[in-house]
């Protein structure tokens, strides 16, 4: 199993780069991240790379490994040929940083423009239930480690980067998926914001992004086909109308906390084209606040100090402390989830309560 | 209105910054190629065998067994043997009429919207894209979003149209116990069996039947027996791809071993009478 393996790695930045060929050693079980580690000892100490984990966790060291998008730390240089040349390239669909690096803020991008869980209105923090049952099948995509390897295989913006603007692509089809199933998610319009905002009519689901999940999550059966029913269900279907108007049941199940769209109505196309980075909103004010991102110039409210004693530390126990449980090292005027006022993120809703 | 801070890297819309320059269109070595061939093939035998069989209108129907092959059920026009129209006979016998007009265009776009089709011709067909990692074979590409391909979302009333024509096959394969004696039994009645049987799982396991039996529900809890639905169609569901080529099979089977009773080519092998 050991010896000289012949690796090809593109090395190369925004002004251009070219595969470059290295005879590296290779020894048992060893995977391909290890290889380039190797390289990075021996022959390219330059080579840029991002890692972290090891154990296909982090979802950091995404690549293409003979042009199939891969976790370099999951797969096994035992895959291959012993005489076969490996050829490790950066990840296409994103912006090139050096060598075997992108810039991935596409999807952070995408992920701060998908409305977040809505809590629902008459239940506190702390007093959710739900079943198993229920929470199952948003518990599948929870595994997501975000290694964007879907969007990155996704041909919908790999070929067609005009499309990135319109699309959301399948990590963010699955949180949508996620939402629109969770028991307490007080959000109704789910369904049109996936179709109208996040592009889901651009899938034409063949199934990439499930061939390359090393999470192994059903992205096209259980997510993507299932938000593309409910649209259906909400648009075209005639059987549901009619039992909407015989039993007079509505249209599509809804949480019974009586939370309509915290948006109002989303529309069922992007006005005018033009797509939305404040979850569906198309207000001025809050698609300003949503393209400026993080904004780390807010003014928060300074909490109250913890209540620690002269020690500066907190009390160990209810006995030796003037309050039942235990004390937040917060401070006691902190209260979680922390109002939206309050943070330094600029979610496209927190502002809408103002005014 | 603060300024966009300096610890944002997001990358601005219209502002695409330059990908890495990889000349090789793919990089995969492995034969990717190799399925979207054999979808082709398969798909362009079926679609030919079934094209010179329904445009045919002959040796559909076994008198003496009652066997009535699928692509011609129910038989409706006027051409028809009368033994074998069970709805009437009510369409001209013009030759560019199948003679099952009334079910054959439904299951047609039943599989034409089905989503394992739907891949399945998307790559190796449109070649959009052939295979993961490999280049659309088109400039542009706007997906599901528009006429005509956002009829696809009409999948869900073929369902029920192709529930309602599983029905009518089976009733088929019910009729066609039969013998000149009464009651018989033949091999092409467990053909016949098999093939409605195979049928039913594939229409069975369809997403969109998936989603009505019990995925839309957003409290399984609340339903348990839709529940227990929904589990069973989502373990036919994981098989769609595989039901969707047996039942191609079985049902070509099916057609050609009524033809070739009917033709007189072979016998049937009867068990009883």
């Amino acid at each position: 199993m050991g010896g000289k393996r012949h690796f090809r790695v593109w090395r190369g930045d925004e002004s251009g780069g070219e595969l470059q060929d290295y005879q590296v050693e290779v020894n048992e079980g060893e995977v391909v991240l290890d290889v380039i580690h190797r390289l990075q000892a021996t022959d390219a100490p330059d080579l840029a790379c991002r890692w972290n984990c090891k154990a296909g966790k982090c979802g950091s060291c995404s690549m293409e490994i003979n042009g199939m998008p891969k976790l370099g730390c999951m797969t096994r240089m035992s895959t291959f040929e012993e005489n076969e040349t490996v050829t490790v390239t950066p990840l296409r669909t994103f912006p090139i940083i050096r060598d075997l690096v992108t810039d991935v803020s596409f999807n952070y991008e995408k992920a701060r423009e998908t409305p977040a869980f809505a809590p629902p209105a008459d239940l506190a923090p702390g007093e959710y239930r739900m079943q198993q049952v229920d929470v199952e099948r948003s518990q599948e995509f929870r595994k997501c480690i975000e290694c964007f390897l879907c969007q990155n295989t996704c041909h919908v913006v790999r070929d067609h980067e005009e499309n990135k603007q319109a699309f959301a692509g399948p990590r963010y089809f699955i949180r949508a998926a996620e939402l629109d199933m969770h028991p307490l998610d007080a959000k109704t319009d789910r369904k049109e914001y996936a179709q109208a905002e996040q592009g889901l009519g651009f899938c034409n689901i063949t199934k990439c992004c499930t061939e390359v999940c090393p999470e192994h999550i059903k992205i096209t059966d259980n997510a993507i086909i299932p938000m593309k029913e409910r649209v259906v269900d909400r648009r075209y279907d005639p059987l549901v109308w009619l039992g909407s108007k015989i039993f007079r049941r509505p249209m599509t199940e809804t949480v019974g906390h009586g939370e309509t769209s915290v948006l109002g109505a989303v529309h069922a196309q992007p006005k005018g084209g033009v797509h939305s980075h404040a979850g569906g909103s198309h207000d001025p004010h809050a698609e300003a606040e949503a393209q400026r991102g993080v904004n780390w110039h807010r003014q928060v409210p300074k909490p109250t100090v913890p209540p620690v004693d002269e020690h500066g530390r907190l009390p160990l126990t209810e006995l030796t402390f003037d309050r039942p449980a235990a004390p937040s090292p917060f401070g006691d005027d902190v209260t979680f989830p922390m109002p939206v006022e309050h943070l330094n993120y600029a979610h496209p809703e927190q502002d809408e309560k103002k005014h | 209105m603060t300024t966009k801070s300096a610890t944002t890297p997001t990358l601005k819309p219209g502002q695409a910054r330059p990908r890495a320059a990889i000349a090789a269109k793919t990089l995969r070595t492995d034969r990717w190629w190799l399925a979207p061939l054999l979808t082709v093939i398969g798909l362009g035998a079926w679609v030919t065998y079934a094209t010179v069989r329904v445009f045919m209108h002959k040796w559909y129907w076994v008198d003496a067994y009652h066997y009535l092959t699928p692509f011609y059920s129910p038989c409706v026009t006027d051409r028809c043997v009368e033994q074998a129209s069970h709805f009437g006979r009510f369409l001209p016998g013009w030759w560019i009429i199948p003679d099952a007009a009334l079910t054959l265009p439904f299951l047609l776009l039943f599989r034409l919207t089905c989503y394992y089709y739907r891949k399945a011709y998307y790559r190796s067909f449109w070649l959009s894209p052939p295979a993961c990692a490999v280049p659309d074979g088109h400039q542009t590409y706007s997906g599901e979003t528009r006429f005509p391909l956002l009829g696809q979302n009409l999948h869900r009333y073929f369902f029920y149209a192709a529930a309602i024509i599983s029905l009518i096959n089976t009733w088929d394969a019910v009729l066609a116990f039969h013998s000149p004696k009464g009651f018989g039994f033949g091999l092409g009645n467990i053909i016949l069996l098999v093939n409605v049987i195979m049928l039913w799982a594939y229409t069975i396991s369809c997403h969109s039947c998936r989603h009505i039996i019990g995925g839309r529900l957003k409290h399984f809890s609340k339903h348990p027996v839709r529940y227990r639905a929904w589990s069973f169609v989502s373990k036919l569901n994981v098989r769609h791809m595989q039901l969707a080529w047996i039942t191609l099979g079985t049902l070509a089977l099916t057609d050609f071993y009524v033809m070739a009773v009917a033709a007189e080519w072979i016998p049937d092998l009867r068990f009883i009478n």
